[in-house]
């Protein structure tokens, strides 16, 4: 069987898997599916930009993620002027402030001989521009804050359309990832592991806990969408009327419509990056890129600067997950800060690049797509398998209580032993890189 | 007397707590920076190693009290830790045996490893949620105060009180001797040596006939008591709750880096570089300001660099800078 048979035959597995939820339990449910799955192969396909090609190890997915659902709160939401009045000018002075005086740091850092002088020099300068970033930042983001504070109290976003923020998540993430990368790309490779670690923990503290810039945990909800609304639609006479041609009620068509319109935009953006992805892979870059990543030493003997290679690959990929993110926060039409976990957002991704077929992309969007169907599924399938273990068992003993209470973590566990068994027994996964 | 006042404020809400921390985190550390030192790639597992250890230990204080069986002052956790140990040694080898050594017999890459040892960080996670449910546990029984705030300000008549904690006085004894044990090991023993030698260079070490596997399996048996013992210690001081363990990761690993990986020595210095960069950072200096200062310079605010949510951006931020300035650590770790 020549490979583009088997790839065509496993997409359909899956598109049949996806049909067959469809029709078995309902399209609303298969469509949902759909949705994140065009949304996971992005991510997906972001990853492997990191690991399949350049052998990067990015365990702050997460963190890119939720940048990109930051961009869709900043770019969608109108602002609040009043929030802006009060505090806004001084929240940005102090940003600026806070930015000028890293500046002035690195600046003095590089210009100056090494010595006491200048570690005294640069302490000076950042322990005393940060409590003048303090004292003006403080006060503005009390202001802020205090401007009806169950409604908004923030600042809200540029109230231009949602899709723009797709890109911005985009560049958000990158800037994320050029930090990251500039301080621990070059050294060993565990040290980008743990400093992405990092990153996706503090990313995540400040969404919870910066509520002038998202609301923390009081979340943002009702951002603006790129599709029509299930509401408008079913006001609609010329909509009801052509989904009684095909003999559906009105409120189904219209919850159906919208999720089909967002899988639309989805597939475009997924087809783009695929696309791309390809001409990379398959460039005189790409190329190089998995040179690099097979060995370091030969190409760098061969003059290809590979920390910079590396950074560059590592912000393409993290811009792309950012990208996702956004995307993801669109189709939610809310930012929940205390929603993002570390085994959904960073672990599931990197399960979805190694079972797909990592240095593939058409693997990646495969992977994308078949875990995150079983994630959807592998609860109900949990929770059967603990009452088929449990039927036996006296009905209120507490062992089957508790039992069919933790099924829920079962997902936690089957996930660990699905990326444990792909790697052992076909390290290559489903579609290997050719 | 204001001094007095402000150094026993100090005492009791920077130093103390810092101190407990500071153990934990070395304990933790020093796990981390073994497997890096033997097995040569950084374990992810290990703060749910941690929390699976202090798992089986909290299940045995259970039964224990349950039986009746106590320590009287201390917490029966203590008596419950040898268990708790046996079981994340059998669990350690478990792993090492169906996971790990596949790897190590390939010569994999180590991000390979650490790959894996995520993978087995979700299976552990799940396991510790499934048998013991993700909530908050309390297992923590005995007296709970050394020296309690009230009877600290009754002995001294201070204004201030100083609180001791049990749990944070055993954390501190318990992390000395088990750090002692760990040096007069790795320093007097043959297998001990044997183990820094492989460490060391691991061709030689062959080559001297060492026998690898047994140098592995005493690692992580070593690995599974630290682990336990940290997760434990953590545990009774703050409180047992799986996922916490997991953010733990980046403190522990933030503390093994500073110290230089591989380096026992320096995980130790670089847990409490960490713990007290942390809680001194977090802290509202408002008190100690207003005994110190003069009534005209008394700060209005709270005096606090950073609330107590950035506290995993401190870390962070040190690690970091570790990063950039010297990659290899304050004590020289393996190489970069």
């Amino acid at each position: 069987m020549n490979s583009a048979l088997k790839n065509t035959l496993l997409f359909g597995i899956v598109g049949v898997m996806i049909a067959y939820t469809g029709f078995t339990q309902s399209w609303n449910t298969a469509l949902l599916i759909l949705n994140m799955g065009l949304i996971s192969a992005i991510m997906a396909l972001g990853v492997n930009l990191q690991w399949g090609f350049a052998g990067l190890f990015n365990v702050g997915i997460m963190g890119f993620v939720a940048l990109g659902g930051l961009a869709a709160v900043l770019v969608s939401m109108p602002p609040t002027t009043e929030a802006w009045a009060a505090g806004g000018g001084g929240v940005i002075a102090a940003l600026l402030m806070g930015a000028a005086t890293i500046w002035a740091a690195v600046q003095v850092m590089t210009r100056m001989k090494p010595g006491h002088l200048r570690t005294v020099a640069v302490l000076v300068l950042i322990v005393g521009g940060f409590f003048v970033y303090r004292a003006i930042f403080d006060p503005a983001v009390d202001a802020v804050e205090a401007v009806n504070p169950a409604g908004t109290g923030y600042l809200g976003g540029l109230g231009l359309p949602v899709i723009l923020a797709w890109p911005v998540g985009g560049l958000l993430a990158a800037g994320a990832a050029w930090i990251i990368g500039k301080t621990a790309l070059g050294l060993r490779s565990d040290y980008l592991a743990i400093a992405t670690l990092g990153i996706a923990e503090i990313i995540i503290a400040i969404l919870k806990n910066e509520d002038w810039l998202s609301r923390g945990v009081k979340n943002v909800v009702g951002l603006p969408r790129p599709t029509p609304y299930e509401i408008d639609l079913q006001n609609d006479p010329a909509f009801v009327e052509r989904a009684a041609g095909y003999g559906m009620d009105a409120v189904t068509a219209s919850t159906l419509f919208v999720k089909i319109a967002y899988a639309g935009l989805f597939a475009v953006v997924l087809v783009l990056l695929l696309w791309l992805s390809q001409r990379a892979l398959h460039s005189p870059w790409g190329r190089m890129m998995r040179a690099i990543r097979d060995n370091e030493v030969a190409a760098e003997a061969m003059g290809k600067d590979v920390t910079k290679r590396h950074l560059q690959v590592f912000i393409l990929g993290s811009a792309v997950c950012g990208i996702a993110g956004a995307m993801m926060t669109t189709l939610d039409g809310q930012l929940t800060p205390g929603t993002y976990q570390p085994l959904r957002f960073t672990f599931l991704v990197w399960v979805m690049v190694i079972v797909g077929g990592s240095g593939n992309n058409l693997g990646s969007v495969l992977g994308g797509f078949l875990i995150w169907f079983l994630w959807v599924q592998v609860e109900p399938m949990g929770l059967f398998v603990m009452e088929l273990v449990t039927s036996g068992m006296a009905d209120g003993s507490p062992i089957k209580a508790h039992l069919i209470e933790s099924a829920a973590h079962m997902r936690l566990l089957t996930m660990g032993l699905v990326l444990l068994l792909v790697l052992r027994f076909s390290p290559r996964g489903l579609i290997p890189e050719r | 007397m204001d001094l007095l006042n402000a150094f026993i404020a100090l005492s009791n809400y920077v130093i103390v707590p810092a101190m407990a921390y500071g153990s934990q985190l070395a304990l933790g550390a020093l796990g981390v920076t073994l497997i890096y030192g033997i097995l040569r790639f950084s374990n992810f597992a290990h703060g749910d190693t941690m929390s699976f250890g202090a798992m089986v230990t909290v299940l045995v204080t259970w039964l224990f009290q349950s039986w009746g069986i106590s320590l009287g002052v201390l917490p029966t956790a203590l008596l419950a830790l040898p268990f708790g140990i046996l079981g994340t040694m059998g669990l350690v080898l478990a792993t090492d045996r169906m996971v790990y050594r596949f790897y190590r017999a390939q010569k994999a890459k180590p991000v390979i490893l650490v790959i894996v040892s995520l993978g087995v960080t979700f299976i552990l996670n799940g396991l510790v949620r499934f048998i013991i449910g993700p909530d908050d546990q309390n297992f923590l029984d005995g007296e709970r105060f050394i020296v309690s705030a009230r009877t600290f300000k009754a002995m001294t008549g201070l204004e201030e009180g100083l609180a001791i904690k049990t749990t944070q006085g055993i954390t501190v004894v318990t992390a000395v001797i088990v750090v002692a044990l760990l040096f007069w090991f790795l320093n007097r023993t043959r297998t001990g040596k044997s183990m820094r030698a492989y460490s060391d260079n691991e061709d030689l070490a062959l080559l001297s006939g060492i026998n690898p596997e047994r140098v592995v399996m005493i690692t992580w048996l070593i690995v599974a008591g630290l682990a336990t013992i940290a997760g434990v210690l953590y545990g009774l001081d703050k409180s047992f709750k799986p996922f916490t363990y997991f953010q733990l990761l980046l403190p522990i690993f933030a503390s093994a880096i500073v110290g230089g990986l591989g380096n026992p020595l320096g995980a130790i210095a670089g847990g409490f570089v960490i713990a007290f960069s942390e809680v001194t950072v977090t802290y509202a200096w408002k008190k100690v300001a207003g005994y110190v200062l003069p009534d005209s310079l008394a700060p209005d605010g709270l005096l606090q660099l950073l609330s107590t949510d950035y506290k995993l951006a401190v870390s962070f931020v040190i690690l970091l800078i570790v990063l950039l300035i010297k990659p290899t650590g304050l004590f020289k770790g393996k190489s970069v």
